[in-house]
């Protein structure tokens, strides 16, 4: 554990000490506020329904975007940035395990995502204060959420493991979240019983029912099995320089 | 004394590509080795495999008696690695990266910083402790790399080319540094600097090819690839008057005059005798009593560089046979 610690450790200082770090989160957060605002105004012009469901359906479905677009930028340089620099190679050689090292990277996207997450509870908050409003439903949107940027982290740790340059690893990312979210778009071309089995897959229809206010033991599964399915992936390819002699 | 690196048929093999054949040496307990070849000889390969960083194709090795992938983490706690591309986070504060490497070591809170500051004292950059690595000199860095493979002093070093890239000052400041650190650890140095090798290592162990073609003292290769022994002479007189006398000398097998020297007052002869024979007081004698002139008279050594080049362009030939007995047999 103290491995995975200072590993993290040693990451969130590298954010946190270049520029890029306030640029993602400055992007994220103008996003979400505009999201935030403008789903508002829609809410109360066109609104007159339930709220719970709703204002924040909308709110946390915009939400998704945004960490659709920063989160491959966050974890792009984790695995590819040593590579190309070589510091990887003895991180290889002190007594610490593969597993340990995508671990403490994990840990390090995953409370700068935190970071970005709770400062985009700030609109919320400012919000109750003038319309008071049941607390459930949006934090249910934000399991979901922080669930969807883990599951998001881990496929770009996997795909920062296969390359060292850095843009390379991001497009990867966009090219497989992208791909589990247009999955289920082809419902007409599609037999119904293939749409049926695609539509277990698809990372954004188990992000709706969080979105709508809702949390059930099925989408918290499949968001943990998508997590653990790409850290096993990152820990395979960061083994494979056993035979392809690439460190 | 004891084993402390032992390899023992080391080979890798990348798909189809054999990197490194089949490597075996086994270093003592104090020795400095510097391990030699030209570039792609298959070193860097063989290091990553004592070093953890993959496993061997086929083969083992153990570091201070730990199976490098049997028993993989006390092997790499027994180590410190100083690798080519030493490039530590340059985002970092000097002593903030040690203390890092520290914590991946495994060193105990309570003594990571009186840790971290013996490695910054032996390695000179108690200085340089708060700026950033990335705004350190070439050869700073260096000594950060050095500092940190101090870390939790393990029994064994490996270092490879710590003075590539620096210049002529920094190069003789580390190879000091290095030179100091060898007396009470077991150093491996690659490198392929020859001068380097003479002036700091014990052994050598030259590779070529994916192969170990030989692993000992510079003398004793010498004496491995020569099957003589070579002086120069520069003598006043007739040229083959002195030929003569010199062929009468006992033990003398062959004297070659040096055809380049022909008009000048005084000849350059060498003269090659039996290994074992030191008969350089004969052959002053038989200058000096047939009436010559005995300007020098010095015994001619193989250096470094000549050895290298014998070994890794006859790679092919004679000298492999044997070498790799000796690489197997270790000492």
């Amino acid at each position: 554990m103290r491995v995975i610690r200072a590993i993290a450790r040693r990451e969130l200082a590298a954010y946190f000490g270049s520029p890029t770090a306030y640029v993602l989160i400055g992007v994220y957060l103008v996003l979400s506020g505009y999201f935030f605002y403008s789903d508002v105004a829609l809410f109360v012009t066109f609104g007159a329904q339930v709220l719970s469901t709703g204002l924040w359906r909308f709110v946390f479905v915009d939400y998704r975007l945004v960490t659709l677009l920063v989160l491959p930028l966050v974890t792009m340089r984790l695995f590819a940035e040593e590579r190309k620099l070589g510091t990887i190679e003895l991180i290889w050689t002190l007594p610490v395990k593969d597993y340990q090292v995508i671990l403490g990277k994990f840990l390090a996207a995953w409370v700068f995502f935190a970071v970005i997450v709770l400062l985009t509870m700030i609109p919320f908050v400012v919000f109750r204060v003038f319309f008071p409003f049941e607390l459930g439903p949006p934090i249910a949107g934000y399991t979901g959420l922080m669930l969807l940027g883990t599951a998001f982290i881990a496929c770009g740790i996997a795909a920062s493991t296969l390359t060292e340059n850095q843009v390379v690893a991001a497009m990867l990312t966009y090219g497989v979240l992208v791909f589990f979210w247009f999955m289920t778009w082809n419902e007409g071309v599609g037999d119904e019983k293939i749409i049926r089995v695609l539509l277990l897959f698809s990372l954004f229809d188990h992000y709706y029912n969080f979105a709508s206010g809702s949390i059930q033991t099925v989408d918290i599964a499949y968001f943990l099995v998508f997590t653990l399915f790409f850290l096993f992936v990152s820990l395979r390819s960061l083994q494979s320089r056993a035979w392809r002699g690439v460190v | 004394m004891s084993i402390e690196i032992d390899a023992e048929h080391l080979r890798k093999t990348f798909g189809a590509t054999v990197a490194v054949h089949d490597v075996s040496f086994r270093i003592e307990r104090g020795e400095v080795v510097g391990f030699l070849g030209p570039n792609g000889a298959g070193k860097s390969t063989t290091l990553r495999m004592l070093t953890g960083v993959f496993p061997p194709s086929a083969g083992r090795a153990t570091i201070a008696g730990h199976d490098v992938v049997r028993d993989s983490l006390a092997a790499r706690r027994s180590l410190g690695y100083l690798p080519e591309r030493a490039a530590p986070y340059g985002e970092m504060p000097v002593a903030r990266y040690l203390r890092f490497i520290a914590e991946m070591k495994g060193i105990e809170a309570r003594a990571l910083t009186a840790a971290v500051r013996e490695v910054m004292g032996a390695a000179g950059i108690e200085r340089v402790a708060h700026r950033l690595v990335g705004n350190l000199s070439k050869g700073y860095r260096q000594r950060v790399g050095i500092a940190q493979a101090l870390l939790g002093a393990p029994p064994v070093l490996i270092l490879d080319e710590p003075t590539s890239g620096l210049d002529p000052e920094q190069v003789t400041e580390i190879r000091a540094l290095v030179h100091g650190l060898g007396s009470e650890r077991t150093v491996i140095l690659s490198t392929h600097i020859l001068s380097e090798v003479e002036s700091i290592c014990s052994r050598v162990m030259i590779m070529n090819r994916g192969r170990v073609l030989a692993v000992d003292s510079p003398a004793r290769l010498e004496e491995h690839l020569r099957p003589y022994r070579e002086f120069a002479a520069d003598v006043v007189g007739p040229r083959d008057a002195v030929l003569l006398a010199l062929r009468a000398v006992p033990h003398v097998v062959q004297v070659v005059p040096d055809a380049s020297a022909g008009a000048a007052a005084s000849a350059r002869f060498t003269i090659r005798c039996d290994h074992g024979s030191d008969v350089r007081r004969e052959i002053a004698g038989a200058i000096v009593g047939g009436g010559f002139g005995l300007l020098e008279l010095r015994p001619v050594v193989m250096t470094l560089e000549e050895i290298f080049l014998t070994l890794v362009h006859d790679g092919g030939g004679s000298a492999p046979a044997p070498a790799a007995e000796r690489a197997d047999a270790g000492n």
